[in-house]
C-alpha cells in the first residue's frame, strides 16, 4: 500500500513535469491556428463550365512555351538549366496539374499569381514572378484551360509524381535521390532563400503542421518565400504521405515491433513478480 | 601460493584460480540489504538496467556513425535509420534511455535526500553519485552533439560560449574548448572522442567507486532504523530468515529488481516505439545551419532547470550585469547539490524527512521550485514568464541557503 502510494506520488509529479515541458510549452511556443483551408475561400469561384478543346487551344498557344506536358508527349522546351536561368526557377511539368491543385486555386494562380500564392512580399512590377499574369483571358477561357488540364488527366499520379510535380522544382529529396530541378543558386536569386531538403521534414516537423503549413505558409512563418501552393485535399494528403515514406520508412516495423517487445517486457515483469513473491514469501 | 588440487569440476578450477566463490559471496549472495525499504530502493539497479542498454546500443550506433560535419547528420538520419537493420531501434532506445537515464537519477537523487541517505557515513555515497551526474551530463551534452541538427549545433554554440564568463581567460577557454573559433567540424570530433571513450570510462570508473563507497555504511532503509548487520547477517545464515531485518542481494534484494526493472523497461519500450519525441526533439532532425537561429532554442529537459536558473536573472542589479549574475547562479545551482551533506547542520538525524517538519517542507518546495525552473526553462522568457523564472530561480538560491538555518534549528529543538 505504501509502495503505491509512493508510486502515485513520483507518477505525479513526472506527469507535471512532462506536461508542462512537452505539450504546454509547446502550446505556447506554436500558437493555435486555423485550420488548412482546402476550399481556398480567397479566391473567387469558377461560374463556368469549361470546354476541353477550347482549353487544348488555349494552352497550346500559351503554355507550352515554358511547361511540359509529358503525359501528352509534350517534353519540356528547355533544359532545367537552361529554364531556371530563364525565368529564375523551372516551370512544372503539367500532366497532373488538373488535379494536384484544387480547381479554384488554379483559375486564381491563372489570373494573378503573386496574390495566389501569397507572394506579394517578395514580387512586385520591379521583380515579376516567373511566370505571366494570364489576367486577359476570360472567365470562359481561363474555365477552358482547367478543363483542358483535368481532362488530360488519365489515372490518379503516384504520391512521388504529386511530390515532382508541386515541389520537386524547389525542393530536393536527398533520402530517395530526387535533385531539385531549380539549382540552389537560382532559387536563392529568386526567392531570396535556399529551400530546404524534405527527406527529414516529417519528422522535424510532424504531418500536422505540415498539413497547415503547405495549405498556406505565410500563416505559420512569418515572412517566409515558399508560396502557397494551391493542392487540393486529396494531393497534399499525398505529398505528405510522401514525405513520410521517405523519411520515417521504418514507422509500419516500429509500430509492430513495438507490440512485441512491449508484450516482452510485459512477460518478463509478470514473470519476476512471481519469483520476487515466492522468495519474499520465505524473507518476510 | 594456494594449494592447486585437481579440480571437481569447472566451477572448482575457477574458484581455485579466481576464488570466484568468495567473490560471489561477497559480491551477492552475503552483501546484505536491509529489508525495510520500498521501490525507491530499486532505481540503482535501474540505472545499471538503463546504462547497459545505453553501452550496447551505442556500441551498434558507433558502428555506422560518422563524427564529420558534411557527414554526421546523414550516418544518423539515413545510414542508421533507414538502411542499417533496426539502426533506428538502436538509436531511438539510445535516445530514449539518455532521458529515462536522468528521470531514473533525479527520483534516486531526491530519494537520498528524504531519506537522509547523504549524510552520517554516507557522505561519498552521495559525492560519488554527484560526480556520476555530472559525468552523465557532459555524456547526455556531448551526445546531444553527435547527430549535427539543429539543437545539436546551436545547443553547443550555446553552452560552450557560457565559458567566455570566466573572468580574464573565458574568451580564450571557448575557443580551446572549441577547437575553433566557432562550433566547427573540430567540435563535433573532440566531442565524438569525449561521447566514446572518456566520458564512459570516467563513468565506468565512478560507478565502481559509487558501489564501493556503499559497502561500508551500507543501503540506508526507509525508517533510518540503524542496523547491526552483522548480527543480523548471522540470524539470516543460521536459518531464522523471518526474524533477520536483512536480506542477500543476491537472489532476494535482485529477485525484487528484476521486477521493478520489467515494470520500467515495459514503459521504456512503449517511449521507445511509440512516445520518444520528448526524448528526440524534432527540431534535431533538421540539419544544422549556423546560418538559420532556430526560434526557440532550448536545452534537453533534464537541464532546463538548471538553464532557467541561468537565464532567470535577466536584468543587472546593483551595477552588475544580468549575464554575470545569471552565470553565478548557475554555477551556484551546479555546485551547491555536492554541498549538501555540509549544508545539512543536523548531521546526525537521518530520520526520513516526514518525521522533520521543517525539513519536510523544505524539500517539497524544493521539488515544485525545479519543476517550475523546469517548465519556465522551456517557455519563451518574455512578459510574466521572465519574471516567474526570476522568482524561482532566487526561491531555488534561497533554498539552499536557508537549509542550514534550517537544520541548525532542528537539532536544537531536538536537544531540548
Ligand atoms: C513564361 C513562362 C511560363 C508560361 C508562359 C506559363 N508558365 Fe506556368 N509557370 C512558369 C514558372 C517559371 C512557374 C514556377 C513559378 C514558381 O514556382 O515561382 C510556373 C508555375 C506554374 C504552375 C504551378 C503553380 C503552383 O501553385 O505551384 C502551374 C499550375 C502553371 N504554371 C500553369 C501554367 C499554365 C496553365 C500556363 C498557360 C496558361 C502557364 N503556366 C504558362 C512559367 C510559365
Ligand atoms: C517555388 C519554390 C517552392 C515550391 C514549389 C515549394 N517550396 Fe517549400 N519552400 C521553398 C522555400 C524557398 C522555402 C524556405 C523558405 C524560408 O526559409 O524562408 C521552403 C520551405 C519549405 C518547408 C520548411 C518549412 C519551415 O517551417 O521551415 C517545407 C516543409 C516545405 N517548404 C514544403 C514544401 C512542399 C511539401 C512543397 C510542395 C507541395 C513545397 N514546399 C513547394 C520553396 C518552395
Amino acid at each position: 500500500m505504501r509502495e503505491l502510494k509512493i508510486l502515485a506520488i513520483v507518477i505525479f509529479f513526472t506527469a507535471v513535469t512532462y506536461w508542462g515541458v512537452e505539450p504546454y510549452a509547446h502550446s505556447q511556443m506554436h500558437p493555435h491556428v486555423a485550420p488548412a483551408d482546402f476550399r481556398f475561400k480567397d479566391m473567387e469561384p469558377l461560374h463556368v463550365n469549361g470546354n476541353v478543346d477550347n482549353g487544348k487551344a488555349l494552352v497550346e498557344a500559351n503554355c507550352l512555351a515554358c511547361h511540359g506536358i509529358e503525359s501528352v508527349g509534350y517534353a519540356a522546351p528547355m533544359s532545367s538549366e537552361d529554364a531556371a536561368g530563364a525565368y529564375g526557377v523551372v516551370p512544372p511539368d503539367l500532366s497532373h496539374a488538373g488535379v494536384i491543385y484544387a480547381k479554384n486555386y488554379l483559375a486564381g494562380f491563372l489570373k494573378d499569381p503573386v496574390s495566389a500564392t501569397k507572394l506579394s512580399h517578395k514580387f512586385n512590377d520591379a521583380k515579376p514572378y516567373a511566370m505571366p499574369s494570364f489576367a486577359f483571358l476570360s472567365d470562359q477561357e481561363i474555365a477552358d484551360v482547367v478543363a483542358y488540364l483535368q481532362n488530360i488527366v488519365a489515372t490518379k499520379p503516384s504520391d512521388k509524381e504529386v511530390f515532382e510535380e508541386a515541389c520537386g522544382r524547389c525542393h530536393s529529396m536527398k533520402y530517395d535521390a530526387w535533385n531539385a530541378k531549380t539549382p540552389i543558386a537560382s532559387m536563392k536569386n529568386y526567392l531570396g532563400a535556399e529551400a530546404p531538403d524534405l527527406s527529414m521534414m516529417i519528422r522535424s516537423k510532424k504531418a500536422e503542421y505540415l498539413n497547415t503549413f503547405i495549405n498556406e505558409p505565410l500563416k505559420m512563418v512569418e515572412g517566409i518565400a515558399m508560396p502557397r501552393v494551391g493542392l487540393s485535399e486529396a494531393s497534399q494528403s499525398q505529398v505528405i504521405a510522401y514525405i513520410e515514406k521517405v523519411g520515417d520508412r521504418k514507422k509500419a516495423e516500429r509500430e509492430s515491433l513495438g507490440l512485441k517487445l512491449i508484450g516482452f517486457m510485459a512477460i518478463f515483469t509478470l514473470i519476476a513478480y512471481l519469483w520476487k513473491v515466492s522468495i519474499w514469501k520465505r524473507a518476510a | 601460493m594456494a594449494q592447486i588440487k585437481k579440480a571437481e569440476g569447472f566451477i572448482d578450477w575457477l574458484d581455485q584460480r579466481l576464488a570466484v566463490k568468495a567473490f560471489m559471496r561477497v559480491m551477492m549472495s552475503e552483501y546484505w540489504i536491509p529489508k525495510n525499504i520500498n521501490f525507491l530502493w530499486a532505481m540503482g539497479v535501474v540505472l545499471i538496467a538503463l546504462f547497459a542498454v545505453l553501452l550496447v546500443t551505442g556500441l551498434l550506433l558507433l558502428m555506422y556513425y560518422k563524427p564529420d560535419v558534411n557527414l554526421a547528420f546523414d550516418s544518423v538520419n539515413y545510414t542508421i535509420m533507414q538502411e542499417v537493420e533496426y539502426g533506428w531501434l538502436w538509436r531511438h532506445m539510445h535516445g530514449v534511455a539518455a532521458s529515462a537515464t536522468f528521470l531514473i537519477i533525479y527520483i534516486h537523487l531526491f530519494t537520498a535526500i528524504y531519506y537522509g541517505s547523504y549524510k552520517k557515513g554516507r557522505e561519498m555515497i552521495w559525492l560519488t553519485g554527484m560526480v556520476l551526474f555530472v559525468a552523465f551530463s557532459a555524456e547526455a551534452f556531448s551526445g546531444y552533439m553527435l547527430p549535427w541538427g539543429q539543437m545539436s549545433y546551436w545547443a553547443a554554440q550555446v553552452i560552450t560560449n557560457l565559458f567566455s564568463g570566466i573572468p580574464v581567460i573565458g574568451d580564450e577557454v571557448v575557443i580551446w574548448i572549441r577547437g575553433d573559433y566557432v562550433v566547427a567540424d573540430a567540435t563535433l570530433t573532440r566531442f565524438f572522442m569525449l561521447h566514446v571513450v572518456l566520458l564512459p570510462l570516467v563513468i565506468l570508473a565512478v560507478i565502481a567507486v559509487h558501489f564501493y563507497s556503499l559497502r561500508f555504511p551500507h543501503v540506508n532503509n526507509q525508517d533510518s532504523v540503524e542496523l547491526d548487520f552483522e548480527a543480523e547477517a548471522q540470524k539470516y545464515k543460521e536459518g531464522r530468515i523471518k526474524e533477520s531485518r536483512v536480506v542477500p542481494f543476491w537472489p532476494v534484494f535482485l529477485s525484487k529488481d528484476f521486477f521493478v526493472v520489467g515494470f520500467f523497461m515495459t514503459f521504456f519500450f512503449f517511449l521507445v516505439c511509440y512516445h520518444f519525441d520528448f526524448a528526440m526533439d524534432p527540431i534535431n532532425f533538421e540539419p544544422a545551419n549556423s546560418m538559420k537561429t532556430p526560434a526557440h532554442i532550448y536545452p534537453e529537459w533534464y537541464f532546463l532547470w538548471n538553464y532557467e536558473v541561468l537565464r532567470g536573472f535577466f536584468f543587472d542589479i546593483g551595477g552588475i550585469a544580468a549575464m554575470d549574475i545569471g552565470l553565478i547562479a548557475f554555477v551556484f545551482a551546479n555546485v551547491v547539490f555536492f554541498l549538501l551533506p555540509f549544508l545539512d547542520r543536523n548531521a546526525m538525524n537521518t530520520a526520513p524527512a516526514h518525521k522533520r517538519p521543517a525539513f519536510f517542507v523544505w524539500f517539497w518546495l524544493l521539488i515544485v521550485d525545479m519543476i517550475v525552473l523546469t517548465v519556465y526553462g522551456k517557455l519563451p522568457p518574455t512578459g510574466v514568464n521572465a519574471w516567474v523564472g526570476f522568482f524561482a530561480a532566487v526561491v531555488f538560491l534561497g533554498l539552499f541557503i536557508a537549509l542550514p538555518f534550517i537544520t541548525k534549528l532542528e537539532s536544537k529543538g531536538e536537544r531540548q
